[in-house]
């Protein structure tokens, strides 16, 4: 182990930390990995950029022993090993921060911390490690209390409590999966102090994100995997943003597609008012304060924050599937306000694409054909006195098959087996037949490859300039600003806006996100009152 | 050796699967067989002549087939939308004294006795259920305890009345026998009652209704992922009290032809474990309606065999229930091959 | 009136034997829901326990011998479930129940020849100068041996599972396999394990029936009791001190129904044999209508959930 040493402005030292050599893996049908490598420097911060199932999780996975390789190579500090477990990669210094946390909600952050060590007595001395827990987050600036329970935590704070974990087992090598896609701008400034100390302190560093900006800040080189394999490895100081898309994507692309003016409001009256709404979420905790905006004809809003600020709840309730607290909405022309259920939601032509597509939005166990009916089956020509016509029902799912070019076997294939791309056109050609007035779509190109993101992104516009109002929630900033004719922020259950698109730049709409106008309530929304 | 999902299972690999599950769990009661001194060999034998091999055997798994056919439809139906109903034989026994009140106590006019005999019946098997699917739906009482819990009042209910109050003049647990046009018409020569015709007809027309109604396709897709039916806008709980209240009448009409058809009077062992292994005929059927008639007639066949070889062999008493939890478990392992493949090795 | 303090002693007492049954396979069952695994076959497990207890005590002739045979046997055979519902991630519902069919099944067919049989049973062991304390002693200290024993288990049960680093292991297995797995936890293996302890916690209870509460063989003779235990967690939250007092209340009520005789009412005893499972109802009910925040003493969140490790997440 060289400790200290400092990579970058040296010439590229010999020895790697962690090599990956070919590594191939499948699921089911699906080949996941075809040819990835990926040789990390030792003391070196490595990012990896690719688009969303370029398979830089995956490679991850196999990296910590999540997942084995069906074909390849791993080397860690140039000797070959099989990592055949998380422990494994453990013990050879491979900590690895997940984006999804993987933390132990109801325990605390010590407990948590206690859990992966090894060696440790059947009757752990909890105050020793305690106090090891705050000499390390004095080191490194990870302020983290042992003694909270992980669920009191914020976003950022989990993460710090993941980063600890890796560092306490003396982790040499940190993989860190899209870590700033859960932070707000100056956490995600505080993550980057972290790494450069660590990275001074020796650690080799592998960083994945696919926004292009924060890499060249942060990284020493950029490897960039596409359909499966890694297709280079670039200098960071001699490379830029153009020269990383066109390699992420194999052709330049143009995701922003310029949308028309929004429609003359006219003489029309809104779609939607939304005044003084407030809500719990399933713990009892409040989640949305006052949220009071109006949605107009022909007119996306997009509301932009970081999830778990009262996005689920507030689209539930606009659905129905979800009671306020208090406040209300009107629809239409409709004077009084309107007590929702789903049922009713989808009466009063409301189409909603939420999050969950594989769960919610589809019944993964039944056909395309039942999964494209799912919210016409009872209403006439495909039901009549209780009885469903099977012919009409799969003649127009055969249509939304056409129109959307979803590709699928055969129209009684469960939803299940169809890709991330083609389930949400499912999706979205189900909730676009309906010609709804009003359209929820939540996060609707997560996850996608870039190809349908372009197809879910011109559907959208076009849903819109037939006069739907769409309400777009979205993590992502570029989505935000790409199709949003107004643009609103909801952080801590609160929402700023909506403003005009051109009224707001990104800097202070990411500013709203990390919570500028709401201070501490986006930590306060996670605990109890 | 490692387990990795598979996308569809193919029906042959299905019918494998089931195959190999069942001569393992022939396999294994072969064991208790042979640790007794019987030849399991010539026992299955027997058991399969037993039940099958007379018109009289044959007439006798018939009978058996429709309270175990009836009370698994129930169960299939129910399971179909996710939900376990564990209480048909608490349901059966609802029936059962339901449709004895009605004919010793009401005595309706002759010509509408078996009409209303049945009908209150499978109102009595509805409401014991529903009485569990209203804790279910509006409150969260996981309804596989609260039906579970019920047949036990539903027993100790019976016993009350046929030890007390409903008691016959002499020393045993029945009632007295009901009158004559309470009780069901026989095929001539067998016992088999119209009980039969009943549980056919009732599984077409719930295998239509799961196929070509709105309903049906409602308790698929809840069964398939209650959130997405909840953002169907499915009436959720309307459903359960509907499907469960299907499902506890067809257990209560179960109990109805065990007393009008067999017994004639209600006695306090009319439900001997018929609503439990109803669980592994709707199981083994794979929640099909029409599967269940053919697993019923083979578990109506088990029953007949069974006490057939416990006479001939001296097999003691329960090698039925053993060889019953054998298949179901080993069946119930072989789906797990169904849906996965298997890879040895280390990676 | 002076007979009053000695019949709610006697009661008191008569609450803590029958309910020590439940309470081993509700401790039991509170460690396995714990490790994320839904065992339904309680009843057979306890069925399997009460036959194999008695028979083991009548062949070694020692009652605590035929005990630890139950546990033992029991636990065998509740890997069949650590097979089915953890090895191959079958559905943990249908599983308990085919054990439960299996147990009750396999327990009457190989139970018949022992009908009607003795074994050496258990006698009550007054602990020698607390049994002497006023009230109390006279309650929990003139019972059989395995009250004792199960006592103990209680506490160690809470220890183990708040205090030591496997019971947290555990606690996290079945809150978030996932995070287990990663932290290096064989989630698998703790599974199995724990559904091995309860089973033989519940094989306990059962032998506790048929070798001291009863004490003889009988067909049926867990009557229900495996299914109390599985609703009494719920009732518990999960938490095994508060599943002994559940399981108390419980043997309360059985001890109450047995004297209600004695003062002076007349009611039918079927009528009075339906009140344990009419109480589980009413009990599971008001669990379910309190508030759900329950964050630290609520389900384990993985409960019934198989874990695989390459699940695309």
């Amino acid at each position: 182990m060289d400790r200290g040493r400092r990579a970058p402005d040296a010439p590229p030292p010999p020895e790697c930390a962690l090599e990956l050599r070919g590594i191939q893996k499948r699921f089911g049908q699906f080949r996941a990995l075809a040819a990835a490598s990926l040789s990390l420097w030792k003391g070196e911060i490595h990012a990896v950029v690719g688009e969303n199932g370029a398979g830089k999780s995956t490679l991850m996975n196999v990296a910590t022993g999540i997942y084995q390789p069906d074909g390849g190579e791993v080397l860690v500090n140039g000797i070959p090993v099989r990592l055949s477990s998380p422990r494994r990669a453990r013990e050879l210094g491979i900590g690895m921060v997940h984006p999804h946390f993987l933390l132990a909600r109801r325990h605390t952050v010590l407990d948590n911390v206690l859990l992966g060590l090894p060696g440790v007595p059947v009757l752990p001395d909890r105050k020793a490690l305690g106090e090891r827990i705050r000499g390390l987050a004095g080191r490194y600036g990870l302020p983290v209390d042992p003694d909270a329970f992980v669920w009191q935590l914020s976003v950022g704070e989990q993460q710090r409590v993941e980063i600890v974990k890796t560092l306490i087992h003396d982790a040499r090598i940190l993989i860190l999966d899209e870590p700033t896609a859960v932070l707000t701008p100056s956490e995600a400034g505080e993550l980057f102090g972290v790494l450069r100390r660590l990275k001074a302190d020796g650690t080799s560093i592998v960083f994945i994100s696919h926004k292009l900006e924060e890499l060249l800040e942060i990284s020493d080189r950029i490897s960039i995997m596409r359909c499966g394999e890694t297709v280079g490895t670039v200098t960071t100081r001699s490379t830029t943003t153009g020269e990383l898309a066109r390699l992420m994507v194999g052709r330049d692309v143009v995701l922003d597609q310029t949308p028309g003016a929004p429609a003359a409001r006219g003489t029309a009256r809104p779609l939607l008012t939304v005044s003084g709404l407030s809500a719990i979420n399933d713990r009892g905790v409040p989640a949305l304060k006052d949220v009071s905006f109006d949605l107009w004809p022909g007119e996306i809003v997009a509301i932009a924050g970081i999830s778990g600020n009262g996005q689920t709840e507030l689209t539930e309730i606009l659905y129905g599937s979800r009671a306020p607290v208090s406040g209300s909405f009107r629809l239409g022309c409709d004077a009084a306000p309107v007590t929702m259920s789903p049922r009713r939601a989808i009466g009063s032509g409301i189409s909603f694409i939420p999050a969950d597509r594989r769960r919610t939005g589809t019944a993964p166990g039944l056909s395309i054909t039942d999964n494209l009916l799912l919210k016409s089956y009872r209403e006439p020509p495909y039901c009549r006195a209780g009885f469903l016509d099977r012919r009409a029902m799969h003649d127009h799912a055969a249509e939304l098959v056409d129109t959307y070019e979803i590709r699928c076997a055969c129209l009684d294939q469960p939803a299940g087996t169809l890709s991330g791309g083609n389930l949400q056109k499912v999706i979205i050609a189900r909730e676009l037949a309906r010609s709804p007035s009003i359209l929820i779509a939540v996060c609707p190109c997560r996850g996608l490859d870039v190809g349908s993101i372009e197809t879910v992104r011109r559907i959208l516009l076009a849903a819109r300039d037939r006069g739907t109002g769409v309400i777009l929630v979205s993590e992502d900033l570029d989505e935000v600003f790409c199709l949003g004719d107004r643009i609103a922020v909801l952080c801590g259950g609160a929402l700023v806006g909506p403003f005009p698109a051109g009224e707001v730049d990104r800097v202070s709409v990411g500013l709203m996100m990390a919570g500028a106008r709401c201070g501490k309530e986006g930590t306060d929304a996670s605990r109890p009152a | 050796m490692r387990l990795v999902r598979r996308d569809a299972p193919s029906a042959l690999r299905s019918v494998a699967a089931v195959s190999v599950a069942c001569v393992i769990a022939l396999g294994l009661a072969s064991l208790i067989f042979l640790a007794l001194g019987r030849n399991p060999l010539e026992a299955y034998r027997a058991m399969v002549v037993g039940a099958f091999g007379s018109w009289y055997g044959l007439s006798e798994s018939l009978v058996r087939m429709v309270p175990l056919g009836l009370c698994a439809l129930g169960i299939a139906l129910a399971a179909r939308m996710g939900l376990w109903n564990i209480g048909a034989e608490g349901q059966l026994v609802a029936g059962a004294i339901a449709a004895t009140w009605v004919a010793l106590f009401l005595r309706p006019p002759d010509w509408s006795m078996v009409w209303l005999v049945a009908l209150a019946a499978a109102c009595a098997g509805a409401l014991w259920a529903t009485l569990a699917s209203v804790l279910r739906a509006w409150i969260g009482v996981s309804e596989i305890l609260s039906t579970l819990m019920l047949n036990y009042v539903a027993q100790a209910c019976l016993e009350y009345l046929v030890y007390g109050p409903w008691k016959g003049p002499d020393r045993f647990p029945y009632t007295v026998y009901f009158p004559q046009s309470a009780w069901l018409p026989l095929w001539p020569g067998t016992r088999i009652h119209p009980g039969l015709v009943a549980l056919v007809v009732l599984a077409v027309l719930l295998w239509v209704l799961l196929k070509t109604t709105r309903l049906g396709f409602e308790i698929r897709l809840t069964g398939d992922s209650p959130s997405a039916s909840d953002y169907a806008g499915v009436p959720a709980r309307s459903n359960i009290v509907l499907v469960m209240a299907i499902s506890g009448a067809l257990a209560g009409l179960a109990g109805m032809f065990e007393v009008t058809g067999l017994e004639h009077r209600l006695p306090h062992a009319v439900a001997p474990g018929f609503g439990y292994t109803a669980i592994i005929v709707a199981w083994l059927a794979r929640r099909h309606m029409l599967g269940c008639l053919l697993v019923a007639l083979v578990f109506g066949g088990l029953i007949v065999g069974g006490e057939d070889v416990q006479i001939t062999l001296r097999i003691p008493q329960g090698a039925v229930g053993v060889l019953q939890g054998l298949l179901f478990v080993s069946v119930l392992g072989a789906e797990v091959f169904e849906h996965h493949e298997v890879r040895w090795g280390r990676r | 009136m002076t007979a009053e303090p000695s019949m709610l002693v006697a009661i008191l007492h008569a609450a803590i034997n029958a309910g020590t049954p439940i309470l081993f396979a509700a401790t039991g069952e509170v460690i396995v829901e714990r490790s994320g695994v839904l065992n339904l076959g309680l009843e057979g497990m306890m069925m399997i326990g009460a036959l194999s207890g008695f028979a083991a005590s009548r062949a070694l002739g020692d009652p605590w011998l035929g005990f630890l045979a139950a546990g033992g046997a029991t636990a065998l055979f509740a890997l069949i479930h650590a097979c089915l519902a953890v090895g191959l991630r079958a559905n943990q519902i249908v599983s308990g129940l085919a054990l439960t069919i299996l147990g009750c099944g396999l327990a009457s067919f190989l139970g018949n020849a022992l009908v009607g049989e003795v074994a050496p049973r258990f006698e009550t062991v007054p602990v020698p100068g607390l049994v002497s304390i006023p009230l109390v002693g006279p309650i929990l200290f003139r019972h059989k041996g395995p009250v004792y024993l199960s006592f103990a288990l209680t506490g160690l049960a809470w220890f183990f599972l708040y205090r030591t680093r496997p019971g947290l292991a555990l606690q996290v297995t079945g809150d978030s396999p996932e995070t287990a797995d990663a932290a290096g936890i064989d989630v698998p293996l703790v599974r199995t394990l724990a559904v091995a302890v309860g089973g033989a916690m519940a094989g306990m209870g059962g032998a506790y029936l048929s070798l001291a509460d009863t004490p003889s063989w009988m067909d049926k003779m867990a009557a229900g009791r495996g299914w109390i235990a599985v609703a009494l967690v719920i009732f518990a939250g999960w938490d095994p001190v508060l599943a002994a007092f559940g399981s108390y209340l419980f043997g309360g009520l059985v001890a109450v129904q047995l004297r209600i005789q004695a003062f002076g009412y007349s009611v039918s005893p079927y009528v009075l044999s339906m009140l344990p499972y009419v109480a589980t109802l009413a009990a599971l009910t008001a669990s379910s209508l309190r508030p759900r925040l329950r964050l630290v003493s609520g389900a384990p969140e993985a409960l019934g959930r198989p874990f695989d490790r390459e699940e695309r997440r």
